[in-house]
């Protein structure tokens, strides 16, 4: 159908055209400014205000020098890692046995399971009774705080749920025939035949270790169990660039490159979300549609 | 208890398989419940939920006459009003417009460039605040450029909520906007070609076909977030807040932080976390029995 645009029609495509361009901007100028002042001469950049849209002065790699070298940073990071792999995987695994279990028809309790777990999306003891909680289990300073009390989403475990239902029967049948107990039949034909699904909460989970920060701030004292996020809000939200290093002449030295330390710092910590991201774009993405349909 | 024994004797496998599973919730989920007895306790670690003194509603009655009362109710309820405001209609408005687009390539980058803010960790966008609404950020400087004061907007308690839902928005609007992209993409094609024979322009098109297409998912997004209207979650409040705003920026959720684990008053913060929580479920309950009843879905 090709019809003749009005002048009506033509000047809202240009102005859609504009704003959404503008959005765009909005959309992309912070990270631009970040990524631009990351490269700057520091001392240009402390006595600057706005938006940074070019290098200042000769670009350096400065700023990366002093992040890359800080312990602090490096332990934050080696955290975090440690965090994302083996929480995400104790996470994945369990939310797999659980929606396995719940979805097998079969199982002639599974509803009243189901009520029983799903009660906990609905009320929950609150921050302080869990902190107790965890504290009288000894978890106090422990990296398994981290991992542990948030280890299980319901959410997650209700999509990859109605995923495994959703395989048909007929392939557990002829698989159980054949002697396959349930081990066997969740990891050789449930699962592989759910990948999408599983990739969905892998990510799920994975992000929301990379992103997470509170449970670390309240349960852990030693430093040196630090995730990324936790060094990162004491550089950017309380201002403290100390943390970058230990020795006193090199603090001095952090303070007058604090803005530039903050931006490279940010940049530091995003690379890896970024390298991913056109994958995590897309399984998002799909984890929206599952959620919305399953909701 | 016979049933329950005749299963685990057809399904032993399943039934091992949830013990890990249970146990998580029993521990977690279910033990911190009964934790909560602390709230009608005067709790010490020394006495533990068993030995500690009982002291009945004195918690609740100190919380509902103190002066904070009003103000955690009042700074939530506006944090959640004003997001309801903007921040609701901020992705159905921006996925309208990108339907408008004709061009791909435009479409896909702009939508690929609008999800980005959404995996920015919540740290970094707070830090990114904080840092662009400085008084030498760069946010201040162009209100500077249009007359503005260049002081520390985030240290003003006028500024905060304002900073507060804009950040959410544009953090949130992008990804937002993919639920009612894909109910734009699921309306009938048909539909337009029929609109259009019968006369109907782009806009009486947009009126009468797009907007009725996205109605059922706007009004059930809209019912379940009525019943989060209470929670405002602790984590970008406490990474954003300071002492100077607490009068606007402090909610029931941050407070119940700082009077738990900063200033130890334990049994007075797990009251006030009681008090938002049995609050919370009566409005998630009622929303979803109003989004069943209206849009024929829910949560559970």
């Amino acid at each position: 159908m090709k019809i003749k645009k009005s002048p009506g029609r033509i000047a809202f495509l240009i102005f859609l055209y504009l704003f959404l361009i503008l959005l765009g901007v909005i959309f992309l100028a912070p990270v631009w400014h970040v990524i631009m002042a990351s490269f700057s001469q520091s001392d240009i950049l402390t006595s600057h205000s706005g938006l940074v849209f070019w290098p200042l002065g000769n670009p350096t790699l400065g700023g990366y020098k002093i992040v890359l070298s800080s312990p602090n940073i490096l332990t934050g990071y080696a955290n975090t890692a440690f965090y994302v792999i083996v929480g995400t995987l104790i996470s994945t695994v369990l939310t797999i046995m659980g929606a396995y279990a719940f979805s097998r028809k079969r199982f002639a309790k599974r509803n009243f399971f189901m009520l029983f777990l799903s009660f906990t999306m609905l009320f929950n003891g609150g921050m302080v009774p869990t902190y107790m909680v965890v504290k009288n289990l000894g978890l106090y300073d422990s990296r398994w705080a981290v991992i542990i009390p948030s280890a299980i989403s319901m959410f997650n475990m209700i999509i990859l749920r109605t995923a495994f239902a959703d395989v048909p029967e007929a392939l557990e049948e002829s698989a159980r025939i054949e002697g396959a107990g349930e081990w066997t039949i969740m990891t050789r034909i449930i699962v592989p035949l759910s990948k999408a699904t599983i990739a969905v909460i892998v990510l799920y989970y994975a992000v929301g270790l990379w992103n997470s920060w509170f449970p670390a701030m309240i349960y852990l004292k030693d430093r040196t169990k630090y995730p990324l996020q936790l060094i990162l809000r004491e550089i950017l939200l309380l201002n403290d660039t100390a943390v970058m290093t230990s020795s006193a002449d090199a603090v001095k030295n952090v303070q007058t490159e604090r803005k530039l330390v903050k931006y490279t710092t940010i940049i530091v910590s995003t690379v890896p979300i970024m390298c991913f991201y056109p994958f995590i774009q897309k399984y998002f993405t799909k984890g929206v549609m599952i959620g919305a349909v399953k909701g | 208890m016979k049933s329950f024994i005749e299963d685990m004797k057809k399904n032993p496998g399943l039934y091992i398989m949830i013990i890990p599973v249970l146990a998580f919730f029993l521990i977690f989920a279910y033990l911190p419940m009964f934790g909560l007895v602390m709230a009608f306790q005067n709790y010490t670690p020394r006495g533990g939920f068993l030995h500690s003194e009982f002291v009945g509603f004195k918690q609740f009655a100190d919380f509902f006459g103190s002066i904070y009362f009003g103000r955690l109710l009042r700074n939530t309820l506006m944090i959640s009003v004003l997001n309801l405001i903007f921040g609701f209609p901020a992705p159905i408005i921006f996925a309208l417009l990108l339907n408008e687009v004709n061009n791909k390539w435009f479409k896909k980058s702009i939508q690929t460039i609008s999800y980005l803010p959404y995996f920015i960790s919540l740290v970094i966008v707070c830090g990114l605040v904080a840092d662009f609404t400085a008084s030498d950020g760069a946010i201040t400087d162009l209100i500077v450029k249009l007359g503005g004061e260049r002081i520390n907007y985030l240290g003003q308690p006028e500024y905060f909520r304002t900073i507060y839902i804009l950040s959410d928005m544009w953090q949130g609007i992008g990804f937002g906007s993919i639920i009612y992209l894909a109910a734009l993409a699921g309306i009938d094609q048909e539909l337009y070609e029929a609109a259009s024979l019968d006369g109907a322009g782009r806009w009486k098109q947009t009126l009468h076909v797009t907007l009725p297409g996205i109605v059922p998912t706007i009004i059930t997004l809209l019912i379940l977030r009525m019943g989060t209207m209470f929670a405002v979650g602790y984590e970008k409040i406490i990474l954003l807040y300071s002492t100077n705003t607490y009068e606007t920026a402090d909610v029931i959720s941050s407070y119940v932080y700082r009077k738990g684990l900063q200033e130890f008053n334990y049994s007075y913060s797990a009251a006030v976390g009681l008090f938002n929580s049995v609050i919370n479920t009566i409005l998630l309950i009622v929303s979803n029995k109003l989004s069943a009843k209206f849009a024929g879905t829910s949560l559970f």
